[in-house]
């Protein structure tokens, strides 16, 4: 029988405040353990919470940027259970009135594009952090109340791979949005799945279970494909498939059953009294609208527009909003908009890789690459004297003005020059140049070759390969 | 209405409260004549009134996103009856359990 799996993911992002949701506490991520609590985020009794506004404001930039309808009215709930990490006893979250509801995302298919409708965006909090160590489970509470999005999607999903495509998606508009790092490492990005199978053509859904415990998109990928694998072979073995909650468990790459249910779907909400509805006005939601920064799928096609690149490049360059911040930086002035999209493409991100940096890390600030190619496109060095300036300035982290001035590197470009150097070497060479007059002509690229060896590739390839030629085509010995 | 014995023990669950056998009976009592008390209100005709989530009528309490002082760890953890100088320490909790 052919199945299908269905999926729908529940994201949690972690925002970038400065403070938490509810209280003035720092929300600086790494900082020694409980030195960033407060009455309010460790639930002392009497201490209340106040919204944060970025809070809200953030909530409107995730609405707008995936096409949500935002709710004008909305409030707080409390949702109820017991754990050592959430000291009041309960989450402050949003229920039955998220801020955001009714939106959708677009994602990549080899089919095209396809949409990915979200049902909800809500603010609610964070909790604490357990560590479970061999005498007894250690909490740091420095996570408390720090402000979090959840997004929820419909069950639209359909493979393993499209949950993957979606998470990326969704991480790539969120980071543009500048609301939320969405580092999975730092726990600012976390992902819950739930997932069911059916018979293709099935209207209703099957029985679904939820996963936890991934912590990378790759670990999504497996998790899903593991699971719709079991329920699959449940199914065809005529065993009914029992909603339940699974861990994954990336050393033995299973999903493993949480021993106990918990009674977990129990949480009793209730609307949290210490807390008033938030309403928003035509203003408010206009103000936002208006430092919304570009979004990943208008910055696309304004690149292939504006610049002139090729999807293929526009695509990479505006993967992250850095890259494309930086090559706009970059290209700001400089004639040549293939020859920058070339160099960053090759060059900045190939450095980006080996020192497994982010771009604003990267040593060569965007002037300094437009510097450098200035020197490229106006014949001052070589292609290959600006690749040696280049992995000089990202060592010593000096200008190329200073480089190529310290080193001399700029090109052979005078005639006279090259032409004395030229017959020295074709003097040198009898055999080759009997061979190329012979009918070997691809002797002239070891010629070439010689005599960037003798200019440590700073003679002019024109004029070089011009003086050459004349060289070796004459007849007369 | 009243409460049956069963969702006294869920609730108690819930709350990770253990009872003896005389404080199920005593609560589920309690329990059910609050509820019944509460129940009273079911005899208004309230079709036709918003119902009240909050009882202030004002919104949008907010506070600019600035950061104030926390508190010093050696005070967080003063009342704590385990702890480790950085960690609140809490009997082992396994997830899957």
């Amino acid at each position: 029988m052919n199945w299908e799996i269905v999926i729908g993911l529940e994201v949690h992002v972690q925002l970038k405040t400065q403070s938490k949701a509810f209280c003035g506490c720092k929300t600086t991520y790494g900082s020694p353990p409980n030195s960033q609590t407060c009455p309010v985020c460790l639930g002392y009794p009497g201490a209340l919470p106040v919204l944060n506004r970025e809070v809200v404001n953030s909530a409107i930039k995730a609405g707008l940027a995936t096409h949500s309808k935002i709710r004008y009215r909305s409030g707080f709930a409390r949702k109820n259970y017991f754990y050592p990490d959430l000291p009041k006893g309960y989450q402050i979250s949003q229920y039955t009135d998220p801020i955001c509801y009714d939106g959708y995302i677009q994602i990549p298919t080899e089919e095209g594009k396809k949409k990915i409708g979200l049902i909800r965006i809500h603010m609610e909090e964070d909790a604490g952090k357990s560590m479970h160590t061999e005498n007894g489970t250690l909490i740091d509470l420095n996570r408390c109340g720090i402000p979090l999005l959840e997004i929820v999607s419909c069950p639209d999903i359909r493979s393993p791979q499209e949950a993957y495509t979606y998470l990326t998606t969704l991480k790539q508009i969120i980071r543009y949005t500048g609301i939320s790092d969405c580092n999975m490492e730092e726990g600012s990005l976390r992902c819950d799945a739930n997932l069911s199978v059916r018979p293709m053509g099935e209207k209703t859904l099957g029985t679904r279970t939820e996963l936890k415990n991934m912590n990378s998109f790759h670990g999504v990928e497996k998790a899903l494909a593991y699971e719709a694998n079991r329920q699959i072979t449940c199914l065809e073995a005529g065993e009914p498939i029992e909603q339940q909650t699974l861990l994954w468990n990336e050393q033995t790459q299973r999903a493993e059953p949480m021993r106990s249910k918990e009674e977990s779907h129990d949480y009793r909400y209730f609307p949290e009294p210490d807390l008033v509805d938030v309403q928003l006005t035509d203003a408010w939601i206009q103000d936002i609208k208006a430092v919304m920064p570009e979004l990943p799928e208008e910055r696309l096609s304004r690149f292939i527009k504006h610049y002139g690149l090729s999807e293929e490049d526009s695509l990479v360059l505006t993967a992250e909003h850095e890259i494309a911040d930086y090559f706009e930086a970059a290209v700001q002035g400089f004639q040549d908009i293939s020859l920058m999209n070339h160099w960053i493409r090759g060059e900045i991100l190939r450095i980006l890789k080996e020192k497994q940096i982010s771009i604003d890390q990267c040593p060569i600030s965007p002037k300094a690459l437009r510097d450098l190619l200035t020197y490229l496109l106006n014949k001052k060095i070589t292609p290959q004297t600006a690749k040696t300036v280049l992995d000089n300035m990202v060592k010593t982290g000096e200008s190329a003005d200073k480089i190529i001035e310290k080193k001399g590197l700029l090109s052979i470009t005078s005639s006279e020059e090259l032409d004395a150097l030229i017959r020295n070497i074709v003097e040198k060479h009898p055999e080759e140049v009997k061979k190329y007059r012979q009918g070997k002509t691809q002797l002239l690229g070891f010629f070439m070759g010689q005599v960037m060896k003798a200019t440590k590739g700073r003679a002019d390839q024109k004029i070089t390969r011009h003086i050459l030629q004349r060289y070796l085509d004459a007849t007369e010995e | 209405m009243s409460i049956s014995r069963e969702e006294v023990l869920h609730i108690a669950k819930l709350a990770r409260l253990s009872l003896t056998e005389e404080e199920v009976e005593m609560y589920t009592h309690q329990l059910g004549e609050i509820l019944n008390y509460i129940q009273k209100l079911n005899e208004l005709d309230v079709d036709n009134i918003e119902p009240m989530k909050h009882v202030l009528h004002i919104v949008n309490v907010l506070r600019d996103d600035k950061n104030l002082p926390s508190l010093s760890r050696e005070d967080v953890l003063k009342n704590a009856p385990e702890h480790d100088g950085e960690y609140f320490k809490v009997p082992k909790v396994l997830k899957t359990e």
